[in-house]
């Protein structure tokens, strides 16, 4: 193991050891506090371009399976743990851990104190970062490299993660809808939770067209997570805004929610730190129960979080808010079918608790006005 | 919804005395729900039999009722109180038997009360096997195969459908009492016979074997709103066949992926709304096959159980103090997170470090007990640790047990890799290192893994430990790099220096120069993603500090460990106390423990807390941690028992201000010389006594004063290694079996006295002025350790001039020795004169049963003392009495608790119930009364051995013993009891005008026609009462029998004299009936 550094936009460095691939990576540093689901951090599209810092201390101990896999790939462009596991335990494990970094060639850093970096980041907010390892670069040098490095404000990163063509994961047993998602990052987990629903889900490309939607008859469109900055998505938003007119269902999540917010007319805003974790507290409102939700999501949508708002499609509301810190979670207009959340109903990783707006977005399509309990 | 208006007054049932299986966790869950409740403005009535708790504190509640927790003194307290609602779900499966019992006899109804926290039917589901298997099944769980039987010939059947082994588990029993694992039909006959009559249902269930699965605990929490969140998950290091109490185990789970952790989350859910638990804490408990993640559902404990203490302070989630709002209509996310003070409790903690807990045993006071580890839980206390890793955290949780032995050792292995590798496929007390060793010696990851079971992570975990040692033991100084590494791993400087050859206090130095100190991170509930406003700290070789600067200046109170038998709740107590004072003196407190299970390592009990072992490196760095960013007055020791007093001289050696009694005075206090030469300079009595370093001394010594002697090692708590040698053969046997005797660990001889009465005293002193707490007489003689024995406040037996004298002699041996703080002294009365037996500098076991009695804080003031307070302060104060001494109301009785009926020999028969020097009761309740007869009366029922008003008394007496028996035989026969003796007895006790039916003794079997033993009329309940004195030394079959028969019968069992003279008292007391129940705060007024 050699050398590696941590390095961050404002000038603080951490050194530790390589792990993974060797070499220079650079995003935004992110902390992630979920015990449980590494793999499914890694392989979710929503991390493309961002260094994850995972606040477990052991990571690595169950290896990594087929089946567990978000996506094709580790999109993570950094991983940053304190102690990898020397082994694997698990009965479903096919490789280690640190064989996909190195196959995938993901530069990662091990050994440090993820828990001061947490705290810094939690302080100064999320900023850019590199990871050198193995690499002869003086402290200047490596940080000015940083500093060189792109932001994540105004990044439009869908086209990257999102699919080539369209593909259909067919519904489990009787096929009762069918569902044009828009991948804007999509992870595994969500379509198939829909086909154990009877939907027959089409995966279009994030640059899908209207007449292609229109194409195969949706009865239902959804927006799917996803990585970047929601204010550069004018083609997607402009999308959602002809949908609302069409009355077609929608149902968004993460990225998807924050589109259907900017649809709306509302703004979205960066996080000091943002949300990644599978622990956080969401109240449905429309409920008063609490949910554990998983998130990951460093901007929100601003919206007033009292009794309904009006919009050119009539009127809305909040649905949800994370009751640590206040943030919209989930908008819902009360006279068309749609809404959205800004997390993680499919929950891969993370609790099972909002697996029930999958069944509010199967009731939409059966005829239901508004998304209701 | 804020709360339930309509509840005004809520009473709190709490756990009783500490057994195994049941201990101080509920003191602690207890105080936090009491403290809850009254910061609600509700009326808190608590009723508990344990006076060592902190929870029965006159300030925690408005009504405390040290009181016998059954249905009919819960009913007493009840009919006076007529509470609202009543809190169960708290106090263990004490306190929820008590309230099914109460609900089943319809007194809730009666006095129009009803149960919170968790309904009777959600009780019924979840602890019936039956239901609960029901259940599982029908949110799609599985449970393993199993069948309930309610005679032992269903047992034989079901043992045949499963094939051996299967695990037998009785039902309605607390710390898996009566269960365990059969292989044979014989061990089936044996265990599942026992587990028969454990169960109060006689109902045991016969299981399907899923030994050496992987083992999981979710600690769950649910709101009336049906809001439900898992606060932790544990992982067992030891695989499924080990009690989880006698289990290591780690939070978070380790070796589960997302997708199964979130299986376990589901079925807990599903459990926990099937069962039906309202609001509060439960914990559901899983074995996961390692070869296809099979999943079975274990069990649950519908309620804050001791892995709930354990994951409260393993994420600083306060599962009681959250579940008591919950019971009284909180909604989770109406309830703030105290550590963030803005996020909502409605989340799961997320932990970005790892914790460990470890049982600690006691079986060295139990020799002939079978030391294997199964599902009836037998450790006695447990210490935690946190790390930042699971190396660094495991190493400091085994050196926190302070144990012998407890820690990795490298050096001496002499066992051969094939002999630990099969030690590793038994789970002992030892396995851990068996494992560790043989892996050492090479043995594979995956042959250790295949010997033991345990999990290949933890297995890869500690071979990481290993090849560190094989760094260190490397020649040459090593590296500052492998030195840092090795505090990562959770080494101690004494590990390093075994390894390295050199002494701990050069590693220290080395490190010292290097600027190598551990950094000081926080439990904050959520992985820092939000700002911790609790300094709830642990130490990791890390790389950035979280303790903040202070300004006031820091008292720090070192507690008391892990429990064992010795040094249990009583220190804690204490400890508790002098945070509590000491603050009010507005002085920042600092606490360092490593003992889950307490309310001292609550993150509210004190300023800050540090969560570490209590070693003299790890307090001497959290010392220079603290001193850093303020100011440091000093360091309490005295109240935590011997662990730290033992660490104080080397403290102040290193420059730690010690507050209170000094290391020198404790020092004279312990050593038997110089301790000699203060009781000769004031003229005090004392049994003869000599010192030996070798068998021929101690012979010279014993000849000299004469036996009976009594001898035991130095320096010890808790009566360890002591015993009354009555002749030479038995001396000799002693010193060989104390290999550790040398000259510079020598044994003590001392004179014993025989029938003497054996005194205790509390006393406070500040270098001037005496304050005497409480003079205890014990009920058993001198001889039996007074931990063991039941003691009386005041005294029955003590005249003035007698008092007095003790009085002066303790006064005489407080300024002798330099005592500034609590001194316990030890006196014997023999013929009428008085012996000083020991003097312990330091606050004493029996304290909080004093400060009960009392109405004073000792440990309180003792505090004070120790920060220059004066007692002439503290009387002006109103902490003590304007004049005098401590003035006990009314008859308190101590009454021991002891922990027989967990412990079996290798056979499978019970072990020995006698009293001796040793000690090794668990726990103790008090009874009070104006009388004594009452008082005792309610101590025996407290102690959960009742006293019987009717029926057969078998009676067996030592020869020494007969003469004095007669009055006490002859009271019981006019009260009405039948006497039952074997032959020789009776023919005693007719010569003396006492009728009795003749017996078989157990040596002469079953009569001709079939007439039983008395140990078959002990075994099928004919005998209300066991009176077996014994037979002076040497075992005798008969008596041993007589005595394990009644332990496991749960028959109360008498084995003293004066034990026998008390109980007359006590069954003429209950004959009269008519028992009051009388609040702590009206005995005080």
């Amino acid at each position: 193991m050699g050398n590696a550094f941590f390095v961050l936009d404002d000038g603080k460095i951490f050194e530790g050891q390589s792990w993974g691939s060797d070499g220079e990576s650079y995003g935004e540093a992110v902390f992630s506090t979920g015990m449980t689901g590494y793999q499914e951090t890694l392989t979710d599209p929503s991390y493309h371009r961002q260094v994850v810092i995972m606040t477990a201390p052991h990571i690595g101990n169950t290896g990594m399976n087929k089946v567990d896999e978000e996506s094709r790939k580790i999109w993570v462009s950094g991983f940053v743990v304190r102690d990898p596991s020397p082994i694997v335990s698990n009965w479903r494990a096919q490789r280690s851990l640190e064989d996909d970094l190195v196959a995938q060639g993901i530069v990662g850093i091990c050994n440090v104190d993820t828990r001061a970096i947490t705290r810094h980041l939690r302080e100064c907010g999320v900023m850019r970062v590199g990871i050198f390892s193995n690499m002869d670069l003086s402290r200047e040098e490596m940080v000015k490299l940083v500093r060189k490095s792109p932001e994540m404000s105004g990044s439009q990163l869908s086209a990257e993660v999102s699919t080539e063509k369209k593909y259909i994961v067919p519904a489990i047993g009787e096929k009762l809808f069918t569902v044009a998602a828009i991948d804007l990052g999509i992870k595994a987990a969500t379509p198939r939770l829909m086909s154990e629903r009877g939907i027959e889900v089409h995966v279009f490309p994030q640059d899908a067209s209207m007449e292609q939607l229109l194409e195969i008859s949706p009865d239902g469109v959804f927006l799917s997570n996803g990585p970047g900055d929601p204010s550069t998505m004018v083609e997607v938003v402009a999308l959602v805004r002809e949908l609302l007119l069409k009355q077609i269902p929608i149902f968004g999540i993460c990225f998807g929610h924050q589109i259907f917010g900017r649809a709306l007319g509302f703004e979205t805003y960066k996080l000091r730190y943002g949300h990644r974790g599978i622990n956080q507290p969401v109240l449905d409102k429309t409920t008063n129960k609490v949910e554990i939700t998983a998130h990951n999501h460093g901007f929100a949508v601003q919206a007033p979080m009292d009794g309904s708002f009006d919009t050119v499609y009539g009127k809305g509301e909040v649905t949800h808010i994370c009751l640590n810190d206040g943030v919209v979670e989930g908008l819902a207009l009360l006279d068309r079918p749609a809404f959205s959340v800004q997390y993680h109903p499919e929950a891969a990783a993370g609790p099972h608790d909002a697996s029930y707006l999958f069944d509010r977005f199967v009731d939409l399509m059966k005829g239901g006005v508004h998304a209701t309990p | 919804m804020p709360r339930l208006n309509e509840i005004k007054s809520v009473l709190v049932i709490g756990s009783g005395p500490i057994v195994i299986g049941q201990a101080c966790e509920f003191d602690y869950s207890g105080t936090q729900a009491c403290r809850v409740l009254q910061a609600e403005g509700i009326r808190v009535i608590l009723i508990n039999s344990n006076p060592a708790t902190i929870m029965t504190d006159p300030e925690f509640a408005d009504a405390t009722y040290i009181e016998p927790i059954t249905p009919e003194f819960v009913e007493k307290v009840i009919a006076k109180e007529r509470p609202d609602a009543i809190l169960a779900t708290l106090g263990g499966q004490t306190a929820l038997n008590a309230a099914i019992s109460l609900h089943d006899a319809g007194i809730l109804d009666k006095y129009k009360t009803r149960l919170i926290g968790a309904n009777v039917d959600a009780i019924r589901r979840g602890e019936d096997r039956q239901l609960f298997k029901e259940i599982v099944a029908s949110i799609g769980g599985e449970s393993a195969g199993s069948m309930i039987c309610h005679t032992i010939e269903d047992c034989y059947k079901a043992a045949e459908r499963f094939n051996y082994p299967v695990v037998v588990r009785p039902s309605f029993t607390m710390g898996g009492l009566g269960s365990g694992i059969a292989y044979t039909k014989n061990e089936l006959t044996e265990i599942a016979g026992a587990g028969l009559r454990y169960s109060p249902t006689t109902e045991v269930l016969i299981e399907e074997s899923i030994l050496g699965w992987k083992e999981f605990e979710l600690e769950m929490m649910r709101d009336y709103k049906d809001n439900v969140v898992v606060v932790c998950s544990i992982e067992n290091f030891d695989p499924m066949g080990v009690h989880t109490g006698d289990s290591i185990t780690v939070a978070p789970a380790m070796t589960l992926t997302d997708v199964e952790y979130q299986k376990l989350r589901d079925l807990s859910i599903g459990i926990i709304r099937a069962v039906g638990v309202d609001t509060g804490g439960c914990n559901i408990q899983f074995a996961v096959n390692p070869a296809d993640g099979r999943i079975v559902v274990i069990e649950m404990n519908p309620r804050v159980s001791r892995s709930s203490a354990l994951a409260s302070k393993a994420t600083g989630f306060p599962i009681a103090k959250i579940a008591a709002k919950l019971a009284i209509g909180y909604s989770l996310d109406e309830i703030k997170n105290d550590i963030t003070q803005e996020t909502p409790a409605s989340f799961e903690p997320t932990l970005d470090y790892v914790v460990v807990k470890v049982p600690r045993f006691n079986f060295e006071k139990f020799p002939a007990a079978d030391n294997r580890l199964t599902t009836t839980m037998k450790s006695v206390g447990e210490a935690m640790a946190i790390g930042r890793s699971f190396p660094e955290a495991l190493q400091k949780a085994l050196r926190s047990l302070e144990k012998k032995g407890s820690s990795f050792s490298w050096d001496q292995i002499v066992k051969s890799k094939a002999e630990l590798l099969i030690e590793s496929g038994v789970a002992t007390e030892s396995r851990i290192h068996s494992v560790q060793q043989a892996m050492f010696l090479g043995a594979t990851v995956e042959q250790a893994h295949e010997a033991s079971f345990i999990d290949l992570w933890f297995l890869a975990q500690i071979e990481i430990i290993n090849k560190m040692a094989h760094l260190l033991l490397q020649p040459g100084e090593i590296s500052e790099k492998v030195l840092r590494d090795a505090k990562r791993l959770g080494f101690s400087d004494l590990q390093i220096a075994q390894l390295t050859g050199s002494t701990e206090e050069d590693v220290r130095k080395r490190r010292s120069i290097l600027g190598m100190h551990p950094v000081y991170k926080t439990v904050d509930t959520c992985a820092a993603e939000f700002k911790a406003m609790t300094p709830y700290h642990y130490s990791s070789y890390d790389y950035e500090t979280e303790v903040e600067p202070r300004t006031k200046p820091a008292v720090i109170i070192l507690g008391s460990g892990p429990n064992r038998i010795g040094q249990g709740v009583e220190f804690d107590y204490s400890c508790v106390h002098a945070a509590f004072a000491l603050r009010a003196m507005d002085f920042e407190t600092i606490m360092i423990n490593c003992n889950p299970e307490t309310v001292s390592t609550d993150y509210d009990t004190s300023d800050r807390l540090y969560f570490e072992p209590l070693t003299f490196e790890d307090v001497m760095e959290v010392y220079e941690a603290e001193l850093a960013v303020g100011p440091i007055v000093g360091v309490v020791v005295q109240l935590g028992g011997q662990t730290p007093l033992g660490l104080a001289a080397r403290l102040q050696a290193a420059g730690v201000p010690i507050v209170g009694t000094s290391p020198a005075a404790i020092d004279i206090a312990e050593d038997r010389g110089l301790f000699g030469q203060l009781l000769k300079d004031q003229n005090l009595r004392a049994p003869k006594f000599g010192m030996a370093g070798s068998f021929k001394q101690a012979q010279k010594i014993a000849n000299e004063i004469g036996y009976p002697v009594l001898a035991r090692p130095s320096y010890v708590l808790g009566g360890r290694g002591m015993e009354i040698v009555y002749d030479e053969e038995t001396l000799a046997a002693y010193i060989s079996k104390s290999t550790e005797i040398s000259l510079t660990h020598p044994v003590m001889i001392d004179k014993f006295l025989d029938d003497a009465i054996e005194v205790d005293v509390d006393a406070l002193f500040d270098g001037e002025e005496l304050f005497l707490g409480g003079v205890m007489e014990h009920i058993e003689e001198a001889g039996v350790h007074s931990g063991d024995s039941a003691c009386v406040l005041p005294p029955t037996s003590i005249d003035a001039s007698l008092t007095k004298e003790i009085r002066e002699a303790t006064k005489k041996i407080a300024r002798g020795v330099g005592v500034k703080g609590l001194i316990n002294i030890q006196f014997a009365i023999a013929e009428n004169l008085l012996y000083v037996l020991e003097a312990n500098p330091r606050a004493s076991r029996t304290v909080p049963f004093v400060s009960k009695a009392t109405g004073i804080s000792l440990a309180k003031c003792a505090a004070a003392i120790s920060l220059g307070k004066t007692i002439a302060d503290l009387r002006e104060e109103g902490a003590l009495p304007k004049v005098g001494d401590g003035i006990a109301q009314g008859i308190s009785v101590k009454e021991a608790v002891l922990p027989w009926n967990r412990f079996r020999k290798k056979d499978g028969s019970g072990v020995d119930s006698l009293l001796g020097p040793e000690m090794r009761s668990t726990g103790e309740v008090m009874g009070r009364d104006d009388e004594f007869g009452a008082a005792f009366s309610k101590s025996q029922s407290g102690a959960l051995g009742a006293l019987p008003i009717s029926g057969a008394v078998f009676a067996s007496f030592a020869d020494r013993d007969k003469g004095k028996c007669v009055d006490s035989v002859k009271a019981l026969a006019k009260l009405g009891f039948e006497i039952v003796a074997t032959a020789g007895t009776a023919k005693f006790l007719a010569a003396e005008g006492i009728k009795s039916k003749v017996i078989r003794k157990y040596s002469d079997g079953l009569g001709p026609k079939g007439e039983l033993t008395a140990v078959d009329s002990i075994e099928s309940g004919e005998v209300a009462l066991v009176i077996n004195t014994p037979f002076g030394s040497g075992a005798r079959e008969d008596g041993w029998r007589i005595r394990t028969a009644a332990v496991a019968r749960g028959i109360p069992i008498i084995t003293t004299i004066p034990g026998l003279k008390a109980a007359v008292l006590g069954i003429a007391a209950q004959q009269k009936g008519g028992f009051q129940v009388k609040s702590l705060q009206d005995w005080l007024k």
